[in-house]
């Protein structure tokens, strides 16, 4: 497991969030390489998925919530006021813990991302979409029927649409949000053969509850515990000698 | 114990038997009223009923006034009522602050509803007809009747708004869309079928209306056809209304007639309704 990381993808230092005057995240910084996989485990509300949106910004959308300190990709500051946010997401796909596709149909899902930047060429639309469905597995199900809708789909193919809809706008991280815990262990298996198969192309950050989960696929785990970064490390270390006493217990199943 | 005979079993069923007599006298009082205007009026409708100016003589006259006057009214009502209203159920549900001023407009939008139609008659007549100078044009009883639905309207499409899961914007946040094209393209063919649904309700309470149109001086004998919409007119309501008045039994008739034209009408664009709203959900199945 010891590989060189490269540059560093993603930075967060000292970040701060408050939702009202409840604090959700305590002065956390990481470092997370590119094309690696880091996994983001810990109990529920320990702040985990709030630090992952904020990599995308998506905590933007909730009203009260305050955030002091940066976030940086590439080594550009994301909060500060000039950035242009809308920009900015494309270059950052994120998966959900639900899959929610759009009511549209196959096609008209992935094809949405390039839609709303204006891309109209049928002949570009439609390369674009065969090779993100082929990149998200997805493609030898569907490809007789991409004009149906794609609600019609299983979870675990709706889940992989919604991987193929991410990657289609060419991003370079992608963030996922517990993007198995919705789904049946085929399918789960299925997503995560997917998310090895990614990492050559994209930075991946992933939040999991499933800790055989983080270990299979990750380069670098980081257990979170009431909002604070409480190790970062290889995941092997992690899972086989914890430097800290509440990782130990939180991996041995003794709390959490 | 003998004054406890009334057992739960006995209760339930005496509950049931009083349910169902409700639910009867109901569906009887409709049921009497239309069998006795079908009696009526089913007599009085054919072709020339529709075509036919209103006369003097009950056997010659018509609705193709009223009728003619219904639809231009009913054109420019929703001309006028639904931009406003379907844009302020947007800002309200997805740009408004979500404050104390926010929830005060919205309770004043909910009465606005429930408010007599009448008054929206007197408000549309000092506000149209006197102080805009309309007079007792079609265009100051659209004005009116589109006051009087534009809370339906937006109370539904707001509703409608509501429905749509929040994941869905996320997706599509996620993928970097702003506000306008998420709200554009996800938020509103997804609340498409709903926002429909209200419309068309809003529209059977307008071709129903009657009051305000009187208030605001729709004409109870136009012998034209409007040409436009500065024109005076009547609408079938009012036709009927105005025949309910009149001494004589065919008159009586043909407001009969005229009640199974509106009805039609009004069960017409309820079944529109729903068979729009349920192919939309079919095909998007949220």
């Amino acid at each position: 497991m010891e590989a060189d990381y490269g540059e560093y993808k993603l930075k967060a230092r000292n970040l701060n969030l408050f939702y009202g005057s409840k604090q959700a995240l305590k002065n956390v910084s990481i470092d997370i390489a590119a094309n690696t996989v880091t996994a983001f485990i810990g109990p529920s509300g320990c702040g985990k998925s709030t630090f992952l949106r904020c990599f995308n910004r998506m905590n933007d959308l909730i009203p009260n919530v305050t955030i002091t300190g940066e976030v940086m990709i590439d080594d550009i500051d994301i909060y500060k006021n000039s950035i242009d946010v809308y920009a900015y997401r494309k270059k950052i796909g994120m998966v959900f813990q639900k899959p929610n596709p759009f009511p549209k149909t196959i096609f008209e899902n992935v094809a949405f991302g390039l839609r709303i930047n204006g891309e109209n060429s049928k002949a570009i639309l439609g390369d674009t979409v065969e090779k993100a469905l082929k990149q998200a597995a997805l493609w030898d199900e569907v490809k007789d029927s991409l004009h149906q809708s794609a609600m019609a789909l299983s979870g675990g193919q709706q889940q992989r649409l919604c991987i193929a809809r991410a990657i289609a706008v060419k991003p370079s991280v992608l963030l996922m949000d517990e993007p198995a815990s919705a789904l049946d262990p085929i399918s789960t298996a299925k997503i995560e053969e997917l998310i090895f198969q990614l990492k050559k192309d994209f930075t991946i950050v992933i939040v999991t509850h499933n800790m055989q989960q983080a270990a299979r696929i990750s380069n670098k785990t980081a257990f979170f515990y009431l909002g604070e970064l409480i190790e970062y490390d290889s995941t092997d270390k992690i899972f086989t000698n914890p430097s800290e006493n509440a990782t130990q217990n939180y991996i041995t199943g003794r709390f959490g | 114990m003998n004054r406890y005979s009334i057992t739960p079993a006995l209760k339930d069923r005496l509950f049931k038997i009083f349910a169902i007599g409700c639910t009867g006298f109901a569906l009887l009082t409709l049921l009497v009223l239309i069998i006795d205007i079908l009696i009526k009026g089913l007599g009085r409708i054919n072709w020339a009923f529709f075509t036919n100016l209103p006369s003097r003589h009950p056997e010659a006259s018509g609705i193709y006034t009223a009728l003619a006057g219904m639809v231009s009214l009913l054109f420019f009502t929703l001309l006028i009522a639904l931009p406003i209203g379907i844009l302020s159920g947007i800002y309200l549900e997805e740009y408004g602050r979500k404050n104390r001023v926010a929830k005060f407009i919205e309770v004043n939008i909910s009465n606005l509803a429930g408010v007599p139609s009448v008054i929206y008659g007197i408000l549309g007549l000092q506000l149209f007809v006197r102080l805009a100078g309309l007079g007792n044009s079609i265009l100051a009883g659209a004005f009116t009747l589109a006051l009087l639905i534009m809370p339906i309207i937006i109370v539904s499409t707001r509703e409608a708004i509501k429905a749509v899961p929040h994941s869905m914007r996320e997706a599509a946040f996620g993928l970097g869309a702003t506000k306008w094209q998420t709200v554009v393209r996800v938020v509103l063919p997804a609340a498409f079928g709903g926002i429909l649904t209200g419309i068309i309700l809003s529209v059977s309470r307008a071709i129903g209306e009657t009051a305000p149109l009187i208030v605001v001086g729709a004409l109870a004998y136009v012998p034209f056809i409007p040409e436009g919409p500065m024109d005076q007119f009547t609408s079938l309501p009012i036709q009927i209304f105005n025949w309910t008045s009149r001494p004589q039994q065919g008159f009586i008739d043909n407001a009969a007639a005229g009640i199974i034209v509106l009805l039609l009408f009004t069960l017409l664009l309820n079944g529109i309704a729903i068979a729009l709203r349920n192919r939309w959900y079919k095909k998007t199945s949220l």
